[in-house]
């Protein structure tokens, strides 16, 4: 078996910008706009997701034989559910600041629709290798987004990156002002919005037909 | 006008399809159709219709708008050396809020239509006419000492996402120049609220006065007063101010919203050339007093006990009436549909005034709130109507 077949590197890098979770399927847009409005909560924000849904889909599609059909969702939020209990106590033993600044948003990856989505469209009829593959790539995807707009966000709403002051103080004193309307959640939602934009305009094959 | 005319002919291959100039044709046909009325009829169907076009209609509401921004750049001069305690001539006031209104003004007109250009040219289109209103708008619904990068960002914001995204000059859902207030209001609060910026403090160009502040000076706008509890409203420099001053409007605001008889000017023009809606106008006005009445008999805090007319009176109540809530793009098509369009529009700007002491005026975010009903306005009447002409046919 050829572990990085041309099928297996489609399954990773298509989620990452053609794919996209976030900008093409429309999935996890609230934590998305919740969470970025600093970098290094998205970027933990991203990675979390990403070893969460990688491991989710590993663990599911090893399942995928055993699971009556029936309660199907419901293995697949205990797993999600373990998964996401396990990484919120990592980062609270290890990255306390950055964990409070998430709060709810690291137990509300359960809810996040892409870890179904994947689950439930992937791992579920899928090989765990491929699974991994799938998890790593659709997890990054989503990361790739979050720091893109926690990265806009930031530099201006905040004038830093990574908390360290990147614009001069001599502009400030210039008159120029950090923007507001960056800290607040609209923000994140037109950011997204203009990344859709530039991803549709690039790849021509998403753009709706118009009738 | 012949001559211009023939200028205008004279130039025109060189803006055609392989003319030297092709790369500003967009520009070219843009002012050609300002000039002059253009000769283009419809290809299909018969249309009846005057030589009011867009662009005519356009550059009436930019007419109507001129006394109150002629009134406002006077305000800002007076209330310069108002609070300095200096005394100055009519003219000395009127020149130095001609400098500090001028700025922005070019400021909002380049960007805007630079951005209109730009995108006009990209898609091949004839350049729209919308932005000569709202142009004009946007300096006159800011305050005195807004920046001017800030405004450039803001215009250039809510030209690109209020109206390009959405297909340009007819297409967009909300009203452009309130757009632009909004995104100043809440990415640059310092700068479009509190007590700082509505009267201009410093000398320029060799015009205005050096003087220290007088005493009792304060900077808020009176409805800013009013939400901080001050029981009476007092102008610039402390004195308290009757109907008849709210109506002559000194007193510090953003640029064009402090006159009533100004303001009023403009209604007329727009009424009686039948470009504004009076239906819009006149529920606007009812829903307001209406509204402040019912608060009135709750009377919670100070901003509920103003009576009807200083909540009118007062703020940009007067001016969203006439300008903003009746722009034909963002209000309802339905006749019967203005009415209540109008109406809400008078209720929640006084409901967010009475109930939010964060924001001080409401009429803003009233009507960017019933821009986006309008849509829902305009299907549900047509909803109706369609289903009590079914019945109609069906006995």
């Amino acid at each position: 078996m050829d572990l990085f077949s041309k099928k297996n590197k489609e399954t990773f890098f298509t989620p990452l910008w053609v794919n996209n979770p976030v900008a093409t399927q429309v999935l996890g847009i609230c934590s998305a706009l919740a969470v970025t409005s600093k970098l290094e909560p998205a970027l933990v924000m991203g990675l979390s997701v990403t070893i969460i849904v990688a491991l989710a889909n590993v663990v599911i599609s090893l399942l995928r034989n055993t699971v009556p059909n029936r309660i199907r969702i419901i293995v697949q939020l205990v797993v999600v559910a373990t998964l996401v209990t396990i990484v919120s106590q990592v980062l609270k033993a290890f990255a306390y600041d950055v964990s409070v600044q998430l709060s709810v948003y690291v137990g509300l990856i359960i809810t996040n629709c892409i870890l179904m989505g994947r689950l439930e469209a992937f791992a579920m009829q899928n090989k765990p290798w491929e699974s991994f593959l799938d998890g790593v790539g659709n997890g990054l995807g989503y990361a790739l987004i979050l720091v893109i707009v926690g990265f806009i966000r930031e530099l201006f709403g905040s004038g830093t990156f990574f908390n360290l002051r990147v614009i001069p103080e001599c502009l400030y004193d210039l008159g120029y002002m950090n923007n507001g309307l960056m800290v607040l959640p609209p923000m994140a939602l037109i950011i997204v919005g203009c990344i859709i934009w530039f991803q549709r305009a690039k790849n021509p094959d998403l753009q709706e037909k118009s009738n | 006008m012949k001559a211009l005319r023939n200028f205008l002919d004279k130039v025109k291959p060189s803006f055609e399809e392989g003319g030297e100039f092709h790369a500003f044709r967009s520009v070219f046909d843009g002012f050609e159709t300002f000039l002059f009325v253009p000769n283009t009829t419809a290809k299909r169907g018969s249309h009846i219709h005057d030589c009011i076009d867009s662009k005519r209609a356009m550059s009436m509401v930019v007419i109507a708008l001129i006394p109150a921004l002629l009134f406002g750049m006077y305000n800002v001069g007076f209330q310069h050396y108002l609070v300095h305690g200096e005394d100055a001539s009519f003219f000395a006031m009127f020149l130095y809020g001609f400098l500090a209104v001028l700025p922005k003004i070019v400021v909002s007109y380049l960007v805007g239509l630079g951005i209109e250009f730009v995108v006009a040219q990209w898609r091949g289109e004839e350049i729209q006419e919308g932005f000569l209103v709202s142009g004009m708008l946007i300096p006159m619904i800011v305050p005195v000492e807004c920046p001017l990068w800030i405004l450039a960002v803001a215009t250039a914001f809510a030209v690109i996402f209020a109206k390009e995204v959405f297909g340009g000059t007819g297409y967009n859902f909300l009203n452009v120049a309130l757009v632009t207030r909004a995104f100043l209001f809440f990415a640059y609060p310092t700068k479009m609220s509190g007590d700082a910026v509505w009267v201009s403090k410093n000398a320029m160009c060799c015009l205005g006065s050096e003087n220290a502040l007088v005493d009792g000076f304060t900077g808020a706008t009176p409805l800013g007063q009013v939400a901080t509890g001050a029981s009476t409203v007092t102008d610039a420099i402390g004195s308290s101010m009757s109907p008849m001053d709210m109506i002559i409007g000194l007193y510090p605001g953003s640029i064009g919203e402090t006159s009533v008889i100004a303001i009023a000017i403009g209604a007329i023009i727009l009424l009686w050339t039948g470009i504004a809606s009076w239906k819009t106008m006149l529920s606007v006005f009812v829903g307001g007093a209406l509204t402040a009445l019912m608060f009135n008999q709750i009377g919670a805090n100070e901003v509920m006990n103003m009576p009807w007319y200083e909540h009118i009176f007062l703020g940009g109540f007067c001016f969203g009436a006439v300008f903003m809530a009746t722009d034909p793009v963002t209000s309802p098509r339905v006749e019967c549909g203005k009415y209540i369009y109008g109406f809400l529009i008078g209720f929640v700007a006084i409901v967010i005034r009475c109930l939010n002491p964060g924001y001080p005026e409401g009429m803003m975010l009233a009507i960017l709130l019933m821009n986006i009903f309008a849509a829902v306005i305009d299907w549900c009447f047509v909803q109706h109507n369609i289903s009590k002409r079914l019945k109609r046919v069906n006995n």
